[in-house]
């Protein structure tokens, strides 16, 4: 501001490398020209930006106030909290929060749960995370924790109790249909990916109707299927445990989809590498292990994560067919008299916890391409 | 043990399993012989199943009285009338709702991309802000959000929310006018049809006259007039024949007009939005996919910018667009099914819900159902393949 060489006489003269730096141009820089860039750049954008403003300033502080600064987070029922605050309960979430996490396992077994849990996160880092120390080991212990969490959490009836499965229910529920699915039909839809590429023409046959006929019913005739129909083709007097055939029938379901994801990526293969891999004398299962399928699921990383997001999401339709997920517990918990009608507050919650985890999938994906990619970036 | 086969003179087994051909065709025919030992495997059970608790695999019940209500129904249906019937009702309820949705979805999908893509900071973060939040819940919570707020936010209908007299929202459903047809209206109709089939002749000779001479012919115009206003000018020639019936409120509820039903407007406002939020992100990308320097290409030839984005953008870019697109049409239809958790009386609720809670045929309805949604999909699916093909780039 002191400086004087704004006002410098024309015409001045300045030996070469003398010259004083001068101020930038105005409006190329500083909040005033962010606006101007970004908000009012138009009069259609000017329009847009008021609109946008009066949407926000109508929602977000009713909002706030709803959810946050007159709400209840004590009480024994909807009354007291209407006592105190005209806003959300909950109360209501914190009083059931046993419920919405473990369903109905027995309380003295939750320890097993909570262990899954933690066995769960550690398997999530060795997974996830690539320099995770001693990863080696990590991912064999990783491939075994899906039994071992199957153990831990239905018992053998001689070191753990055994607890049915009709006690599974809340966000226990969800983690066990989401990853064993997610587990099992990543290496279930390569295989039917690989089939539908080959060139045997029973195997792609085969492929092509099994994937055609899964992508073309919605999900939740297949689960009824496996609730009334799926007892008949087991041989006389055989009894299926409905958690194990909700399993079954997700994991077949998406593994279509990510068969379909997998083609993609297969397709998208210059045959030049096949051709390449052969000269080298590799066999089919060493073209596709060593060569095509490291390309090829590279590839494929956004359309599979999305599969599983989309699974992962689909766990709340086994509340139709009578087990107890999340959104299953929260409906059957509308009915309590005492916290009657609290419908948004649970609808809130889980619509948060949903978020969250689909969401940290979908950004995890977004770094795994920007990790994986090893071309040259334009 | 390859080795020694490969010296022992002679067929044997070790030899064929070397052979490239032969070995494709053993695996085949090893394929198929397990196919088929499992389908006859659990066909065998299926039938000793059935045997045991003496139920018989036959379609007879579908002509027997369904004896259960359906609240919305396109054709006439009673508690008289057969399964079947129920059947076609649930299915015209589905394509209903599917209809409606990707209609719905599609417009807001194609918004929200374009918000999306704005320059204007609020408007494309909020957009962003939108569809992340839409997409990463499961679609049966916003389904059963948007019913409880329908059900419990709204006015009972004594005190419903009345635009213009004409128009009331209740927690009963919306009640709409609804449209009365007198006699003379098939000429309005015909008249439609015979618009339509000049648009499209019009729009052959103008393409025709411009290749051959180079004149423009203003084809939009001339044909946007011709299908509005020749029904228009019939509509008001034959004496005005559609009649508006407004709802009226008698009692506990409205009588007359047409009513939306809760169960109908929450599945479909929720499908909408929720397929919009993946639509919109297809459209990002694909209008995204169009590099830059297409648009300066056109700029360079004198395209105004209208034209640019009709005949350069929006070509290049429904390409990338069209087959996703199709799947997503595909998934609203397919989500439709979750009617059965707020009572929408779709093709999973009648025929798969209440027909086989009452016949306990959960073989053959089963199958109808899988049947009727394969059908469903793979025509979605055939149409979308013959537009895209249509769209193609054409290589030279």
């Amino acid at each position: 501001m002191t400086d004087t060489t704004a006002n410098t006489p024309r015409g001045q003269t300045y030996a070469p490398g003398t010259h004083p730096d001068l101020p930038s141009p105005v409006r190329t820089e500083g909040p005033i020209y962010w606006v101007q860039r970004n908000l009012l750049s138009s009069p259609l954008n000017i329009l847009l930006t008021v609109l946008g403003f009066a949407f926000l300033l109508y929602t977000v502080p009713a909002f706030l106030d709803w959810a946050l600064f007159d709400a209840a987070f004590t009480g024994d029922s909807r009354k007291d909290c209407e006592a105190v605050a005209s806003g959300a309960c909950w109360a209501f979430i914190q009083e059931r929060f046993h419920l919405f996490v473990y369903g109905f396992y027995p309380d003295a077994e939750r320890w097993r749960v909570n262990l899954s849990f933690v066995l769960l996160v550690l398997t999530l880092f060795f997974v996830l995370y690539d320099k995770a120390p001693y990863r080696k080991y990590g991912l064999w212990y990783a491939m075994t924790f899906p039994f071992l969490a199957g153990w831990l959490l239905v018992g053998d009836g001689t070191i753990l109790r055994t607890v049915t499965t009709d006690q599974f229910g809340g966000i226990m529920l969800t983690f066990v249909i989401g990853f064993t699915g997610i587990a099992f039909s990543l290496p279930l839809g390569i295989l039917l990916a690989l089939g539908r590429y080959s060139n045997l023409p029973a195997v792609k046959l085969l492929c092509i109707c099994f994937i055609e006929f899964i992508r073309g019913v919605p999900l939740i005739t297949l689960l009824f299927v496996a609730s009334t129909m799926l007892n008949y083709f087991l041989p006389p007097g055989t009894q299926f445990d409905l958690v194990l055939r909700v399993l079954i029938m997700v994991t077949l379901f998406s593994s279509a989809y990510i068969a379909e994801v997998v083609r993609g990526g297969l397709q998208a293969i210059p045959k030049g590498q096949f051709e390449a891999a052969d000269s080298l004398g590799l066999k089919y299962w060493g073209v596709m292990r060593l060569i095509i399928l490291p390309q090829a699921l590279k590839i494929s990383i956004p359309g599979i994560v999305n599969t599983f997001i989309g699974l992962y999401k689909d766990t709340t339709l086994v509340l139709i067919i009578g087990l107890l997920d999340p959104l299953g517990i929260g409906r059957s918990s509308l009915a309590d008299i005492r916290w009657g009608g609290l419908a948004e507050e649970m609808y809130v919650f889980i619509a948060i916890f949903f978020f969250l985890c689909c969401f940290s999938m979908s950004r995890y994906s977004l770094y795994l391409e920007k990790k994986l990619h090893t071309g040259h970036k334009r | 043990m390859a080795q020694q086969a490969v010296m022992s003179p002679g067929f044997s087994l070790g030899r064929l399993w070397n052979d490239k051909e032969a070995r494709s065709v053993i695996v085949q025919i090893l394929t198929m012989v397990l196919l088929v030992a499992f389908l006859a495997y659990i066909v065998s059970n299926a039938i000793a199943n059935l045997e045991a608790i003496g139920k018989t695999f036959s379609f007879d019940f579908l002509f027997q009285p369904a004896s259960y209500d359906i609240n919305q129904h396109l054709i006439p249906y009673t508690s008289r009338s057969t399964h079947l019937r129920a059947a076609v009702v649930g299915l015209l309820n589905t394509l209903l709702v599917a209809v409606c949705g990707i209609v719905l979805a599609t417009v807001l999908g194609f918004l929200l991309g374009v918000l999306r893509l704005s320059t204007n900071w609020l408007v494309n973060r909020m957009a962003y802000g939108f569809i992340e939040f839409t997409r990463n819940v499961p679609v049966l919570l916003h389904i059963l959000l948007i019913h409880g707020i329908i059900v419990t936010s709204l006015p009972v209908p004594k005190q419903a929310l009345d635009v213009g007299g004409t128009f009331f929202f209740s927690n009963r459903g919306f009640f709409v006018p609804s449209p009365q047809f007198e006699p003379f209206f098939w000429a309005v109709v015909i008249a439609f049809f015979v618009a339509l089939v000049f648009a499209f002749g019009f729009k052959r000779y103008a393409h025709k006259l411009q290749d051959e001479t180079g004149k423009h012919l203003p084809v939009f115009w001339v044909n946007f007039g011709a299908i509005v206003g020749l029904p228009v000018i019939v509509y008001f020639l034959s004496g005005m024949p559609l009649t508006w019936q407004i709802p009226e409120l008698r009692g506990f509820n409205y009588q007359g007009g047409m009513v939306l039903r809760p169960e109908f407007l929450a599945l479909w406002l929720a499908l909408s939005y929720y397929t919009s939020s993946f639509i919109a992100e297809i459209v990002r990308a694909g209008i995204l996919s169009v590099s830059y320097g297409q648009t300066e290409a056109a700029y360079a030839l004198g395209l105004r910018p209208n034209r640019t984005l009709s005949l350069i953008i929006i070509p290049q870019a429904l390409r990338v667009i069209v087959p996703p697109l199709a799947s997503q049409y595909m998934n609203l239809t397919k989500n439709s099914s979750l009617a059965i958790a707020i009572g929408y009386m779709d093709l999973v609720a009648t025929i798969g819900g209440i027909s086989l809670m009452q016949t306990g045929k959960e073989m053959e309805t089963m199958i109808i159902v899988l049947l009727t949604y394969l059908v469903l999909s793979l025509s979605i699916s055939a149409f979308m393949n013959w537009y895209n093909q249509r769209i193609k780039l054409v290589e030279r």
